[in-house]
């Protein structure tokens, strides 16, 4: 697998200009940088959501490659259609070559939504790679809270008020709950560190069963920040622990890039402080009166990051 | 292809990429422009443009596809050589 | 009726997928389908077919992986009950909608609630609007042909829209009757190969499939959707045609059973079609001018061949196995509309009966015919209900 920019560069482009994403949408970079990473023909199952109403307005498609969308909670059934068929003609002789299958699915289609027909997909061991888009809330419905949506976030649906400060739940922790399919692979990356996120998509492409990539996708419209800031954030996520990246391969979890460097001592670990300063969803959580939940979520971080680095230890 | 004699079965589209013939590019405010001195052609501001309108010619940093930049700014705040300033829109 | 094999209608489709091998089956498991996707699963499990058979976790996947594997260029198939159809309502629409010609057996039984396992056509009914072809069956060979014609009825170009075959839950899905089935070598002459449209594994031309419209392109899509429904009507016929020269049995959208000199006629769908004919027949014996006719294509709606034959009747009583709440059988309400600007528009009565199960006899059915003959009934009317 080619990992530098000038041999990527030279892979003709699978999603065009011409898609109706936000100025700054961390989205269709993340999905860029997974079309790069198999050199196979690839179909693409989509959930609705941003990603999907933006990339196919009829009769425009910034579409290369074969794509498809069904419905909102079901880009992982999608996938699987697609695979089957696949599979049962291939088997006839009537397909000669191989091909790779992605879902693309936003937090909502992921986590809440279309979490049922991922996880039957995982369990009948269809051969797809599924990338969660994860944006941490229902953007394209306008900003409402998903499974995904951090605690103290505010969302349209659980907005920042005057008694209730934003997201009272933490976020699901999807990745885990796949890992805990035991499928092949699963693994977290964020599109700043493109290496590293290639890396795990082209593991995926290649595990031979299903696989399951969680990409935070920073917002600028949902998280209220500059829309040059996406990468940035990306990067501050995974600097604060709130986005660690790392693996889960058969059975195994190992932690890749900056978030391995910060368990071994290597790379400061950024206090969530400096996370909640950035965008604007949070800034209630500045407040005096809002500083428990901020510690709150500090210590829900730590926890969580100290459980992370004590599973791959096993 | 919008009326039921044209329209396409199912909505279904047969011409990959015709997307390209929607030109973002008047959505910006702002748009990069690059100082090609300073330019170590790392590439970055290309991996990182959400619209692929950073153009690469011989793995070469070629310029910016002014028809759908949408003027975000990840590639000037991504430059590591701050080769690239975003200037206002001309009127 | 004769035949060699007896055998119950979930056995009798599940024999026909066996006779196609369909590339790919997606299905859940819903009584009273189960014994399709079961007796499917053992051919399966013998190497009897090819077919990718797909377990998904619930309908809704299940449609969805049909409606993809069908845009993918896969011969697909699947059933479904009641609260399954229910539960995939939301890809109804989208598999119609993006006209994929994929094929699905309904074993008619009641939505819930209160939970009801047996047979009444609220299930297909509900769905009625959302752009599947949509046939029934009388008895368990008519379950058998209608699965196999389907798939030629489905894949035509001027057709692309998916296929509903339904059979009275329990009634024929679970009750042995004798048939006659077709060669395999027919069934696959028959049915030929598959030629999708812009399959998506064709890579070499790359397809969007399943865009957004605006405002200004939804409209047309549905218009063609209805214009394709419209169409289908003339494949229909055709389908039929080559399938009785094979068969020997010659179906229609509509079939009249004694109507031509008859003042009253009933209207009936599914495995009540037959029963219908005991009572006319035994109402004739006794000199009656009676007659049934049984619809067994109801998308796309035979306005045309209902016209032709209610025309000038004194009452037609038309036959609901489903309640639309508040107002009457969905049927009565569809006939109303078509025979309405008749100059000799018969008079129209309503009878609703058998919901969730609800037995009926022969007797009930002549009830039907002596009220219309003594005129003495409501505009709709709840046949068997214990008040």
């Amino acid at each position: 697998m080619t990992t530098s920019l000038k041999e990527l560069s030279k892979i003709p482009m699978k999603l065009t200009p011409g898609h109706r994403l936000c100025a700054g949408c961390a989205e269709p970079i993340v999905a860029r940088q997974v079309l790069m990473a198999t050199e196979k023909p690839v179909v693409v199952a989509n959930a609705t959501g941003c990603f999907e109403v933006s990339t196919t307005i009829y009769p425009y498609t910034a579409w290369n490659v074969p794509w498809i969308h069904t419905a909102f909670g079901n880009a992982a059934a999608t996938c699987a259609g697609v695979e089957s068929a696949y599979h049962a003609l291939r088997r006839k002789g009537k397909i000669d070559q191989e091909m790779r299958f992605v879902a693309f699915g936003g937090d909502g289609a992921t986590y809440d939504i279309g979490f049922q027909s991922l996880s039957g997909a995982i369990e009948r061991g269809h051969q797809f790679l599924y990338v969660c888009f994860n944006n941490e809330a229902y953007m394209n419905t306008g900003i409402q809270r998903s499974g995904a949506t951090a605690k103290g976030a505010s969302t349209t649906t659980c907005p920042a008020g005057s008694c209730v400060p934003g997201k009272q739940q933490y976020p699901k922790d999807l990745t885990m709950i796949i890992a805990a399919h035991e499928l092949p692979y699963a693994a977290q990356a964020a599109p700043h560190n493109w290496k590293d996120l290639i890396a795990k998509a082209a593991k995926g492409f290649e595990i031979g069963g299903p696989a399951f990539l969680n990409t935070l996708t920073p917002c600028p419209r949902g998280w209220r920040h500059d829309s040059d800031k996406t990468i940035d954030m990306s990067k501050l996520a995974v600097e604060t622990c709130i986005w660690p990246l790392y693996e889960y391969e058969n059975g195994k979890f190992r932690l890749t890039a900056e978030s391995a460097r910060i368990a071994e001592g290597k790379m400061e670990k950024k206090p969530v402080s400096e996370w909640i300063n950035s965008q604007g969803r949070f800034k209630h959580l500045t407040k005096d009166r809002w500083m428990d939940v901020a510690d709150a979520i500090q210590e829900e971080i730590d926890r969580k990051w100290n459980k992370l680095i004590q599973l791959t230890k096993l | 292809m919008k009326t039921v004699k044209t329209a396409t079965m199912g909505g279904r589209i047969v011409e990959p990429g015709s997307a390209m013939k929607f030109e973002t590019g008047d959505w910006r405010s702002h748009k990069p422009v690059l100082e090609r001195d300073m330019c170590i052609d790392c590439l970055t501001c290309w991996i990182y443009c959400p619209d692929d309108s950073v153009l690469v010619k011989d793995g070469k940093m070629g310029g910016f596809r002014y028809t759908h930049c949408k003027g975000c700014g990840i590639c000037a705040r991504a430059c590591p050589k701050k080769a690239i300033t975003m200037v206002e829109e001309d009127e | 009726m004769t035949g060699n094999l007896g055998i119950n209608g979930d056995s009798a489709v599940a024999l026909a997928w066996k006779q196609v091998d369909p590339d790919v089956c997606a299905a859940y498991p819903i009584t009273p389908q189960t014994i399709i996707v079961e007796r499917f699963s053992d051919y399966v499990a013998d190497g009897e077919v090819e077919t990718e058979f797909v377990c998904t976790e619930s309908e809704h996947s299940a449609m969805t992986v049909c409606i993809a594997s069908a845009s993918a260029g896969a011969r697909t198939v699947t059933a479904t009950a009641s609260a399954g159809l229910a539960y995939m309502w939301e890809t109804l629409g989208i598999a119609s909608g993006l006209r994929v010609p994929l094929t699905m057996t309904v074993a008619n039984r009641a939505l819930s609630g209160p939970l009801n396992i047996h047979c009444d056509h609220s299930d297909v009914m509900a769905a009625r609007d959302l752009g599947w072809i949509i046939m029934f069956a009388e008895n368990v060979q008519e379950a058998y042909d209608n699965a196999i014609m389907a798939m030629r009825i489905a894949e035509h170009p001027d057709v692309q829209l998916p296929v509903m075959t339904n059979l009275d839950g329990f009634i024929l899905t679970h009750a042995i009757e004798r048939m006659t089935p077709l060669d395999t070598h027919a069934v696959k002459d028959f049915v030929g190969e598959y030629k999708p449209l812009y399959p998506l594994l064709d890579v070499k031309n790359p397809v969007t499939h399943g865009v957004m419209d605006l405002q200004d392109s939804y409209f047309e899509h549905r218009y063609q959707v209805n214009q394709a429904m419209k169409a289908s009507a003339k494949v229909i016929e055709q389908v039929f045609k080559e399938f009785g020269e094979i068969s020997g049995r010659h179906y229609d959208m509509i079939e009249t059973y004694k109507c031509d000199d008859a003042d009253y006629v009933t209207l009936t769908i599914g495995s009540t079609a037959g029963t219908m004919k005991a009572a006319v027949d035994e109402l004739r014996a006794e000199g009656h001018k009676v007659g049934a006719v049984k619809l067994k294509v109801m998308r796309p709606f035979p306005a045309q061949n209902l016209r032709d034959v209610m025309a000038g009747k004194k009452c037609v009583a038309v036959m609901d196995r489903h309640l639309i709440v508040g107002v009457s059988g969905p049927v009565f309400l569809e006939v109303a509309a078509d025979l309405m600007d008749l100059p000799d528009c018969p008079k129209l009565v309503n009878y609703v009966y058998g919901l969730g199960g609800r037995d009926v006899m022969v007797e009930d059915l002549k009830q039907v015919y002596m009220n219309m003959m003594n005129d003495k009934q409501d505009k709709v009317n709840y046949l068997g209900v214990k008040l």
